[in-house]
């Protein structure tokens, strides 16, 4: 027990400070992240720069700091709008049943019929190659979970005695599904959201990884990495390694306060 | 006896038919969002296919051509058309059919994603079982950490980390540079699996370069889905030590060893073996980025190599042919799961 | 620990291997001797609220060819007592005192191996929701031939032949066909049958039947019950019946023992305990028992709950707190009293 109180609580230090650079990274960085410098390119780690600098002689520590905000951005923003779409469809679903249900139940199925980062990839390259649809790419491939988790909640909830007062007494359904059913289902979308923000991050690395999305010069960890790749052959490690380490920390954090939620609203589940 | 037989075999066949049959939908619904993204190219799909240097008419003979003149169901149609007949379009780059090209490079995707299942397999289900046996010990926490690191690793990260130090620093591995070192010729192509080819030729000397070469991938790949196996296997392995069919193969006084491994194993890896499907989504999604770190000649390299040159058909057949892949391979967990759960057989 | 060392004679229980010979009891004398002999057995389960007392000083024999029924409210201990004596209780269950010797052997202090060489050889045990408590992904025949195989020297080919014969004798109709049967595709009563076919494969000396019958429909358990009967008269095997069900046990055994809240709170020949009950928690089960019919669970007439075993302030009489009887002599130790007739009770204050 005390062991994986200590984990939850290194989860969460280091969960809060990448929120802190989150907010106000752009304030805190030694150097410029964008300003690049001929003479000192592919510097290792040293007492100027802690993490190196790139093929640019840009500030590695700097570039890394400043990428948490639009990583974080993205996944934010794409698990809000699986969030949205996912309950409100996922409710519809469960609630209606009947061919609701069918059609809502049939695009979960088929999004999840493909590998879901493939699928992500194929809709960045068919949509354009832009940050805004990173986050709907993201996004598509979380819905299905969403969808899944809201209808199963509404369903088994839907003939419970409350909802037949609510009903009885004249309430419509739209009044029924806001105020007596969604406040049900947020703890469980809650752990879903939790679980999935890592992946959500993991995911729209990967896709500027090969090159979607996000442009250069931006700072993101996933295209850092990538600039990276090729040095690693020739022992430049540092170029790829710090942004790939922000990228691995964050997403740990997350997954491991993502069970700790999930023991705590649903120890049946922990596994 | 023959008659139970009888029905036995029957049910088997009403079974896999089932199964054919869920799976259809999902194949459809496979093929209709891949022609939707066809549709969803940025900017004027025909200007695109027409080339850079096309005069207006070549634009309006390429719309025509490619039947984007017409109405969505009549262009679903000919889309159809061009799938029954195995036509995915041609690669601007390459100039040849996207279907030949992908083909060409299927048996590396699949090698590299089927050894890395295999690796995941042998480490992660004896670490689920180890972990259920002895809850609260330290290899459960163990297997707990591990579950919850090895989701967190961005798999091109752990490539990279794995060939500095495998290869740069050590030096054990051969470099990161595709499938086989340019020194020797590949096997003769009989399954397209290196590993396996090579073994046909019986040259020891190629299957250690082989196997050189696909080991940092390969293990790559399976670190990232160890966690959700071993996971899975110490979940249901869990339950399945507390069932009264346990209980029951213990009060006969079965050897711990049977009634762990074909009591208790064989049930609990039916619930792992439904969850093969997502690690199989996580596999094929990974190894594009597993392939661009280890630059693996396979689809994934492939359709990033189009991407950067937006060259879209090669992508979206790449898409698609994932896509078919991984229905294919539910079906397969779908009639294995039939297989091994006699149960399943006979569900109506 | 191979079976094919140790060969099987009916009716006698073998140690293991390991054991040395002297241990077992002359086939010449048999009497005198209990089959099993359990004295003064203590356990504890440690559970997430504390340490439960769950068995507190259990004593019991059981004749060879004896019928002893078992009965108690579930959470009584009755369950645990002999999952217990077989070892097979989960690894939060401990033994703190106490023996038990089956047939020489002793159950508690043998290692693992040697335990697991006597269980299902000559000490059997069948339960309660037969259908979960068969493997459910292999073949019911298979399922037999793993238990000849662990402990008979049965060759291979002569496997599936015994199996089916094993299914002959639990009166299974049509045994060859069944011998290829998963257990979802038997009733609940097949199932049982098979369970039993299993417990019995290797004629053991004394066969525990926890509720067997539980679930089943009326007619099957009168049908599962004949058949245990029948095989123990038979083959001279013991049999302890273990259930919630006085009627039950009276109908089908020689003497009964009932257990309350992980005491031993009375035992008595069957007949002698219908007409005389001592202890008060019996006295009010039959009281409101008509003879044969209804179980402990639908009793009204005993109030009151079982008592939290974890609490550390438990009267030595764990039933004084139920009981209209208590005098102050129940806050003394609780001591067993020999009534005659073979009837001991556990009660400052018999009736």
């Amino acid at each position: 027990m005390r062991r994986e109180n200590l984990l939850t609580v290194v989860a969460a230090s280091l969960f809060a400070l990448f929120v802190l650079l989150a907010l106000f990274g752009p304030w805190l960085v030694p150097y410029d992240p964008l300003s690049t410098s001929a003479g000192a390119s592919l510097s290792p780690p040293d007492a100027a720069h802690w993490f190196g600098t790139d093929a640019l002689g840009r500030d590695i520590l700097s570039r890394v700091i400043v990428a948490t905000r639009l990583d974080f951005g993205i996944a934010v923003a794409a698990v809000a709008v699986s969030f949205v779409i996912g309950a409100t469809l996922g409710c519809l679903a469960g609630f209606h049943g009947g061919w609701h249900d069918r059609i809502i139940s049939r695009l979960a199925d088929t999004i999840m019929a493909f590998p879901l980062f493939v699928l992500a990839m194929g809709v960045v390259a068919a949509m354009g190659n832009t940050v805004a649809n990173i986050v709907i790419a993201t996004a598509l491939i979380n819905l299905p979970f969403y969808i899944r988790v809201a209808r199963a909640e509404v369903n088994v909830r839907r003939e419970a005695g409350y909802v037949e007062a609510a009903r009885l007494s004249g309430a419509s359904d739209a009044r029924i599904l806001v105020t007596h059913l969604f406040p049900n289902i947020l703890p469980p979308m809650m752990v879903q959201i939790s679980l999935n923000m890592g992946w959500a991050i993991l995911n729209a690395a990967g896709l500027s990884f090969i090159g979607l999305g996000v442009r250069p010069p931006a700072a993101e960890w996933g295209i850092m990495v990538a600039d990276g790749a090729q040095l690693i052959v020739s022992g430049e490690w540092w170029v790829a390694f710090f942004p790939g380490l922000a990228l691995m920390l964050a997403v740990f954090s997350f997954n491991l306060l993502g069970d700790g939620l999930r023991d705590l609203i649903d120890p049946r589940r922990r596994t | 006896m023959n008659a139970q037989r009888l029905l036995a075999a029957r049910a088997g066949v009403a079974f896999v038919l089932r199964r054919l049959a869920a799976a259809l939908p999902n194949l459809l619904g496979v093929v209709i969002v891949t022609f939707l993204l066809t549709r969803a190219l940025p900017g004027d799909p025909a200007a695109y296919f027409a080339g850079p240097a096309a005069s207006r008419e070549a634009i309006e003979e390429v719309r025509h051509a490619l039947g984007l003149d017409r109405g969505l169901a009549t262009q679903f149609g000919l889309y159809l058309r061009d799938l029954a007949q195995g036509d995915l379009g041609n690669s601007i780059s390459t100039g040849r059919p996207v279907a030949t090209e992908l083909v060409e490079r299927l048996p590396a995707s699949l090698e590299l994603t089927l050894v890395a299942l295999v690796l995941a397999t042998l480490i992660a289900v004896p670490l689920g079982v180890l972990a259920a046996t002895r809850p609260g010990s330290m290899v459960d926490h163990l297997c707990r950490v591990i579950a919850t690191a090895g989701v967190s690793l961005p798999t091109f990260f752990t490539g990279l980390l794995l060939a500095y130090v495998f290869y740069f620093l050590l030096g054990w591995a051969p470099p990161p540079t595709g499938r086989l070192d340019p020194a020797f010729s590949p096997p003769q192509a009989v399954t397209g699996f290196y590993l396996i080819d090579a073994l046909l030729d019986a040259d020891a000397e190629l299957l250690a370069a082989v196997a050189g070469q696909i080991a940092l991938p390969a293990i790559t790949l399976a670190l990232f889905v160890i966690a959700p196996i071993s996971r899975m296997t110490r979940a249901s392995m869990l339950g399945v030590l507390s069932s009264d069919f346990v209980r029951t193969a213990r009060a006969v006084g079965l050897s711990r060893a049977r009634v762990l491994y074909v009591y208790a194993l064989r049930n609990a890896l039916l619930p792992v073996v439904t969850t093969l499907g997502m690690v199989f989504s996580f596999l094929l999604g990974s190894s594009i980025l597993v392939e661009k770190v280890f630059a693996w000649p396979g689809v994934g390299s492939y359709a990033l190599e189009a991407l950067v040159a937006s060259d879209y058909a090669p992508v979206q057949g790449f898409v698609l042919v994932l896509a078919a892949l991984y229905v294919l391979l539910n079906l397969v967990i779908d009639l294995a799961y039939g297989v091994v759960d006699p149960r399943a057989r006979f569900e109506a | 620990m191979n079976a094919a060392q140790s060969p099987s004679i009916a009716g006698q229980a073998r140690p293991a291997g390991a054991v040395s010979a002297h241990q077992t009891p002359d086939p010449a004398k048999p009497a005198r001797v209990p089959l099993l002999d359990v004295r003064d057995l203590h356990l504890q389960f440690q559970t997430r609220t504390g340490v439960a007392r769950v068995l507190d000083g259990v004593s019991l024999h059981v004749d060879r060819g004896e019928t002893l029924g078992i009965v108690g409210e579930s959470g009584s201990g009755k369950s645990v007592l002999f999952l217990a004596l077989l070892g097979i209780l989960e690894a939060n269950a401990r033994v703190t005192a106490g023996s038990a010797s089956f047939g020489g052997f002793d159950l508690l202090g043998s290692s693992e191996a040697e335990r697991s060489s006597v269980r299902g050889r000559e000490l059997a045990m069948v339960f309660q929701n037969p259908r979960a408590a068969l493997n459910p992904i292999r073949r019911v025949g298979h399922q037999i031939e793993d238990v000849l195989l662990r402990h008979t020297a049965t060759p291979r080919h002569a496997l599936q032949a015994r199996a089916i014969d094993a299914l002959r004798r639990v009166q299974i109709a049509d045994p060859e066909a069944r011998y290829h049967a998963y257990p979802f595709e038997l009733s609940g009563g097949q199932c049982q049958r098979v369970m039993i076919a299993m417990a019995l494969a290797c004629e053991p000396a004394l066969l525990i039947a926890d509720e067997p019958t539980t679930g089943l429909d009326v007619t099957t358990q009168a049908a599962i019950m004949a058949l245990i009967a029948r095989i123990a008269r038979e083959s001279g095997m013991a049999t302890i019946l273990v259930t919630h069900d006085l009627g039950l046990a009276g109908a089908h055994c020689d003497r009964i023992a009932v257990m309350h809240a992980g005491h031993l709170v009375e035992t008595a020949p069957a007949a002698e305990l219908f007409a005389r009950p001592r202890h008060p928690y019996t006295a009010r089960l039959l009281a409101s028992t008509p003879y044969g019919a209804r179980s402990i669970e639908s009793l009204v007439s005993v109030p009151g709950q079982l008592p939290d075993l974890t609490r550390t302030d438990l009267s030595p009489c764990r039933f004084s707190e139920r009981c209209d009887r208590v005098l102050p002599a129940c806050a003394g130790a609780l001591v067993t009293r020999d009534m005659g007739e073979g009837h001991h009770v556990a009660c400052h204050n018999p009736c």
